[in-house]
């Protein structure tokens, strides 16, 4: 079984370890009995959402904001630029 | 907890005791080197500055050298100029005697008889303050007076999860015992600017975060380069970072958790302890030469890659989080993060051994860069030369 860390107590993503094949059971690392069925085909080092986020909810990595949710994100998603907009401003 | 360090006539403390071969240009050089090559305990570099630069550029230059010149970890200093830059001999002097009385000398190849007469002038001085040098017992001081630098560098995915937060424990331990962690690299901050504002022990300290990563911004904007539309970079992406703030973040958690107590301009002399910042470019050896300048006696540098680099005066700590580049580049890594990642050893344990590793350099445990005289310099620079 693969394994994701979760880096901050808040986050409600983390970083998986491996390629991940959807449908394949991730345990997170450092809580040993937690266990998260991927929706998506992962690659090693990108995220899963260890929870339901709504559209616009907050993204917590390190336990701090990366970005806002730019539609529902389910728990067992891949998480990255599909689904996830960055809140600070750019200078394009 | 103490370690064994060198005390100097100026109160600071050193954990190595080199003797500086200090060239105030390029010109100057290649002569200083074979000075190096030939008195053991000297320490030199190649200075591509010095002269034909505009006059921001020159008092960067101006600043890491004698900032070199005055760190703890140098006994004494020999300069060596070649007369006509603008970086001259006497400058230099002057600059170094603002920030330390320690032993210092300057000689002028135009003046000495060229190579051949400033070798041998040199090499008499540098053998004489070498000699001097090797009197000087080391005592027990206090981790208080210890300032670590940190930066990160060829970076990778792992470097975020595992390498970067292991430094982060590693910068808590140290303010905890009333030392000095420096956080470099204002292009990192960028994005995360807001979180380390917030972490700011008061409200002068957050508006010169803001300050300085706009400064850096708008320097950026006036060559039409925007640093916020090119990150995170496309191999970023592909390693899994989505935001800016994310890759920001990954950065910053090498500070810890602390309060920031101040924020220093690049190669300013470092005085507060705790957690501080430096406003240092993203360029690697023009970081860590940033903020040996200011008195950092160590750095710890992440790198997931693998990096060999070093610096002339401060023993460079290399720790990754990447298991196969600490196999595959044994001979250049100090400090393994990876069982953050392979064993469920938490970021805190593994940041612990750092600690330790950190102690054990500061008394005299030689790094491999120090071993392989790694003795790289870059300084931060806003314009081509002139």
């Amino acid at each position: 079984m693969l394994k994701a860390l979760k880096i901050h107590e808040m986050d409600n993503v983390a970083v998986v370890l491996g390629n991940v094949e959807k449908g394949e059971d991730v345990i997170l690392s450092n809580e040993s009995l937690n266990c998260i069925q991927a929706k998506d085909m992962i690659p090693v080092y990108h995220k899963i959402s260890l929870t339901e986020i709504p559209e616009d909810g907050p993204v917590y990595k390190y336990g701090e904001i990366i970005g806002l949710a730019s539609r529902l994100i389910q728990k067992g998603e891949h998480v990255h630029e599909h689904n996830v907009k960055s809140v600070l401003k750019t200078n394009n | 907890m103490k370690f064994s360090g060198y005390k100097r006539p100026d109160g600071k403390i050193g954990i190595r005791n080199y003797v500086l071969i200090l060239p105030t240009c390029n010109c100057s050089s290649e002569t200083c080197r074979m000075v190096a090559d030939m008195i053991d305990g000297t320490v030199t570099f190649t200075n591509q500055n010095g002269c034909s630069q505009t006059q921001d550029d020159v008092q960067y230059t101006i600043d890491i050298l004698s900032g070199f010149a005055a760190n703890p970890n140098v006994y004494g200093t020999i300069i060596i100029g070649n007369g006509c830059e603008v970086c001259g001999a006497e400058r230099i002097y002057d600059n170094i005697r603002k920030r330390t009385n320690k032993p210092l000398h300057k000689l002028v190849i135009q003046e000495c008889g060229g190579t051949e007469g400033t070798v041998k002038k040199a090499s008499e001085l540098a053998r004489k303050l070498v000699q001097e040098s090797s009197l000087l017992h080391s005592e027990l001081y206090d981790l208080s007076h210890l300032i670590v630098g940190t930066e990160c560098g060829g970076s990778d995915a792992t470097s975020g999860i595992a390498a970067n937060p292991c430094v982060g424990r590693m910068s808590d331990r140290l303010v905890e015992k009333g030392g000095t962690v420096i956080l470099s690299e204002t292009t990192e901050f960028m994005g995360a600017e807001r979180i380390l504002a917030e972490r700011a022990v008061n409200e002068k300290v957050a508006a010169r975060i803001f300050e300085i990563t706009e400064r850096y911004e708008n320097y950026l904007k006036n060559l039409n380069t925007d640093l916020r539309g090119t990150n995170p970079a496309p191999g970023n992406k592909k390693g899994g970072i989505t935001t800016l703030e994310e890759k920001s973040l990954g950065c910053i958690y090498k500070g810890g958790s602390t309060k920031i107590q101040a924020v220093y301009e690049y190669a300013e002399e470092v005085t507060e302890h705790g957690l501080v910042i430096m406003d240092t470019p993203g360029a690697d050896s023009a970081s860590l030469c940033g903020m040996a300048a200011g008195g950092a006696q160590i750095a710890v540098f992440t790198t997931g890659r693998g990096t060999p680099i070093g610096n002339p005066v401060i023993p460079v700590i290399k720790v990754t989080g990447n298991q196969e580049t600490y196999k595959k580049m044994h001979c250049n890594m100090d400090f393994d993060a990876s069982p953050i990642i392979t064993d469920n050893i938490s970021a805190a344990d593994n940041g612990d051994e750092l600690f330790e590793l950190v102690v054990k350099v500061a008394n005299g445990y030689k790094t491999q860069a120090e071993i392989f005289k790694m003795r790289e310099v870059g300084i931060a620079r806003l314009c081509n030369y002139v």
